[in-house]
């Protein structure tokens, strides 16, 4: 059950921004003033997968009042309240759900029930709609604003009924997104555009490659330039990192100054001796050490089912592929930064962050200061895509602070940001699938490497549809910095295993669909394995949609289709790619999309986020790359790292929801990672070649195996 | 340092710096008009779209002293409500997502409305390929440009 201290009522908590001074805290998400203008506050982190809008709402729906009057407020950092604060997994909507429901029938009933006692009658002759309270016997009705102030000091209901879903007005409708207005007039929401009286600007330098460090550096020059304040090191290294302390760069140098244009002046000016510390890494080495793993490697195995050598033995065909895909950077649009202002017993950090809780207690320990003493606070951020769950930024901005003594905004160039990442890794998946005559799947196996880590998720599909099966895991490391990058792991293994899965079917002589659904027959009717991680009816649900939707099967003259389904994140999406070839080159004229995550909370939002994952997956599968030589990366800007701009992307997209109510999941990742398998099945169709190497549309040589350099 | 008076948003306002200063610092540090954005410093990614004259410009890239007596507008000047029609079809169009690039797009497609009013799908492109959306909104974008089209 939903714990309830967040249900605590109050009329003087400060926190946050009252809209009226006569407002009153329902609890921590709802705030009614006398006007009926109602706050709420939004507790996760807004990267773009618009929670801003999505979480309120839900809110709004139990509470029974009208969206127009409602203003959506960033909640502070407070998990005694909020609970889970962090944006990460697609897991807002889907673990937010149910305390977000109760929070708005807990207060509509709140207010119902100070109404029923002013009004001397019972609770259960009166109705709620858009904030107005009506009695049944009379007709008599009522502003949320006029009883407001009498409801927070109801007793809190231990429970409460929530809606029937059938009884939403609010959820699955299209909602226009709540910070839609400021943006397009160009006000200050993001971390970058956060200013206070005072503060300084700080940008940092870097070592120039993964395996270096500072040794020494003659800053004479640079001291005297205009509008330089200072010039120092620092080290951000604490006692007990946690998982999101992700950081190749602890001790950096930093440049203090006036303005943005004087510093960056200024860093160029500055000398710096670097010294080697480990191996400087270079692309051709990952690359072989990923062969040598896929090939002759032995890791753990992390299922077994029956006997899959033994059964490729016998097998009438055997087909083995090996799939490969590079590090690729996160490139937010609005580079890393943050708001510091440490004080001798206190410290306020504000800015871009996923993880504004890691964020507090990572920087406790660089400050040597309790938890309570330092507040973090969410800006909107301008991207995200995992790069802003590692905050190593905050903690540079928490260290210039305390060595300035006073406020300090730290800024990264395109550079900083693009050569210092927590970069997607590069992985390698071999694959071999044996068939008996009759076209019958026999047996499955995944190896899978990365630096460094593996990409597979052993009790995901094709687990429990295959009698011989088996998934191991055989991670390389590096000194290059990895971390989450939207859909982690899937935004490789989808495109690996959904393309292979085509390959397997053609050679089974089937229609790539339909061999999906037969094996998702086998994973509903006779499951092999107790554990597997899906839902063989849901999935084999939105391929069923998509081949409806998209009129699969159907002769379309110059047109070339591929088609590809996956789970994660607790959703299931099938995709199908439209190609055309004009002048020899592939475009792409359509994306079909069909999704099953459960209930859609808002339509708008969903239909954007699956187009900007079909089109994010395609743009980095197609064009995206970092490598390395001894350490340095290959891109530091957009001049020469590639992103899907407008006439890349597809022509058209169209996407289609699962009708059910299933208890909501996320989409801010799921919609990316099949898109891959789908375009590179379309490319086979209509060029003959399979694609192998990511980046498809960079690597002219596709290979099916991975040999040495 | 040289001393630099602008025409931004109809007012004139005074700098002192540089005169290598990009249009684009001055813009957010020194007249606090933050809502040109910072995507790349390389007039790679269009986020610090404005207009010179009425035409796009990358500020990021633009030289203070080559301003002179140009008419310089930002995303706070297009419009004195929020209601130019790029910003309404904005709306319309639900495009935002996370919304940083959404200012420079937004700068870009007013600019090539300005020139040309019924654009084609081709003349669409070839102006706003300039412009990243590293949350991939280019399809909304393209739907709103020819709704404003039509409204404009």
């Amino acid at each position: 059950m939903i714990g309830f201290s967040w249900m605590s009522c109050s009329t003087s908590d400060a926190e946050a921004g009252n809209i009226s001074d006569d407002a009153f805290d329902v609890n921590a998400y709802i705030q009614i003033d006398t006007n009926g203008n109602v706050t709420i506050f939004s507790p996760n982190p807004e990267i773009g997968q618009n929670v801003k809008t999505a979480m309120p709402l839900i809110v709004a729906e139990e509470l029974d009042v009208d969206w127009d009057r409602v203003t959506v407020e960033q909640a502070p950092l407070n998990t005694d309240k909020y609970t889970r604060q962090l944006a990460g997994g697609s897991q807002s909507i889907r673990q937010g759900w149910d305390s977000l429901r109760t929070a708005g029938a807990t207060a509509k009933l709140m207010l119902v029930t100070a109404a029923a006692q002013k009004w001397g009658v019972s609770a259960s002759d009166l109705t709620t709609v858009k904030g107005v309270i009506t009695n049944t016997r009379n007709g008599e009705t009522m502003m949320y604003g006029d009883i407001a102030s009498d409801a927070v000091s109801v007793p809190i209901p231990s429970e409460v009924t929530l809606k029937d879903p059938s009884d939403f007005t609010l959820i699955g409708g299209h909602i226009k997104n709540v910070d839609g207005p400021e943006i397009v007039t160009g006000k200050p929401l993001f971390g970058i555009d956060f200013k206070r009286e005072g503060m300084t600007t700080a940008m940092i330098v870097h070592p120039p490659a993964f395996g270096m460090s500072v040794k020494s550096y003659d800053d004479s020059e640079a001291r005297s330039m205009p509008g330089v304040q200072d010039i120092f090191t620092i080290n951000t290294s604490i006692d007990e990192p946690n998982w999101s302390d992700v950081n190749a760069f602890n001790k950096l140098v930093v440049i203090t100054g006036d303005s943005t244009w004087q510093i960056l002046k200024a860093k160029q000016a500055l000398t710096i001796q670097w010294e080697t510390v480990s191996e400087l890494e270079s692309s051709s080495g990952h690359h072989n050490k990923l062969a040598e793993a896929v090939n002759s490697g032995s890791g753990d195995i992390a299922r077994m089912d029956g006997d899959p050598d033994s059964a490729a033995g016998r097998a009438a065909t055997v087909i083995e592929r090996t799939y490969t895909a590079p590090f690729i950077a996160h490139n937010t649009l609005e580079p890393m930064n943050f708001f510091a202002y440490v004080k001798e017993n206190s410290a306020e950090l504000i800015g871009p962050i996923q993880t504004p809780e890691q964020l507090r207690g990572s920087a406790s320990q660089l400050l040597g200061m309790p938890e309570e003493n330092i507040k973090v606070d969410m800006t909107r951020m301008g991207g995200g895509f995992g790069r802003r769950l590692y905050g190593n930024f905050g903690l540079e901005a928490a260290a210039i602070s305390k060595k300035i003594g006073g406020p300090v905004k730290l800024l990264y160039t395109r550079e900083d940001d693009m050569t210092q990442g927590t970069y997607r890794p590069a992985y390698a998946i071999k694959y071999k699938a044996s068939l008996d005559e009759n076209g019958n799947l026999l047996s499955f196996q995944a190896k899978g490497t990365g630096m460094s880590e593996s990409p597979l998720f052993a009790n995901r599909f094709p687990a429990g549809t295959v009698d011989h099966y088996s998934s191991e895991d055989i991670p390389v490391q590096t000194n290059i910095s990895t971390g989450a990058w939207r859909a982690p792991r899937s935004n490789f293994t989808a495109g690996a295993e959904q393309s292979f899965i085509d390959e397997v079917a053609e050679a089974a002589g089937k229609d790539p669909i339909d061999f999906r659904l037969e094996l998702f027959e086998r994973a509903m009717n006779n499951p092999v394995g107790s554990n597997n991680d899906y839902d063989p009816a849901r999935y084999a649900g939105v391929l069923e949609l998509v081949r409806e939707k998209s009129n699969w099967g159907a002769d379309m003259p110059g047109v070339y289709r591929g088609v590809s389904a996956y789970y994660c994140h607790n959703s299931y999406v099938a995709q199908v790619v439209d190609l055309e070839m004009v002048n020899d080159e592939p475009r792409i004229k359509k994306v079909w999309s069909a999704v099953d995550c459960g209930i859609v909370i808002n339509m708008e939002g969903a239909l954007n986020q699956m187009e900007g994952g079909v089109i994010d997956g395609l743009g980095h599968a197609l064009y995206s790359e970092l490598t390395f030589e001894d350490g340095v990366p290959s891109a530091e800007n957009f001049n020469n790292y590639r992103l899907i701009r407008t006439t890349e992307a597809p022509l058209e997209i169209e996407t289609h929801f699962a009708q059910n109510q299933i208890h909501p999941t996320g989409l801010g990742e799921p919609g990316l990672p099949p898109v891959i398998a789908a375009y590179a099945n379309a490319l086979y169709k209509a060029t003959g070649k399979r694609y192998y190497n990511q980046p498809f549309l960079m690597k002219e040589e596709q290979t099916e195996t991975l040999g040495a350099l | 340092m040289p001393s630099y008076t602008l025409n931004i948003n109809g007012e004139k306002k005074q700098v002192d710096v540089t005169d290598d200063t990009p249009l684009l610092w001055v813009l957010r540090d020194h007249l606090d008009l933050p809502g040109t954005k910072f995507g790349c410093g390389i007039a790679q990614c269009g986020a610090c779209t404005v207009h010179v004259d009425g035409s796009a410009i990358r500020a990021c890239s633009y030289p203070v002293a080559a301003v002179g007596d140009s008419e310089i507008t930002t995303i706070e000047g297009l419009s004195e409500n929020g209601d130019h029609p790029v910003q309404q079809a904005w709306l319309e169009h639900d495009v935002p997502q996370c919304g940083y690039c959404q200012a420079g797009q937004i700068m870009s497609a007013a600019a090539l409305l300005n020139s040309n009013p019924d654009p084609s799908d081709e003349e669409i492109n070839s102006a706003m390929n300039g412009n990243i959306c590293r949350c991939g909104t280019y399809l909304r974008i393209k739907r709103a440009i020819k709704t404003a089209a039509k409204t404009a």
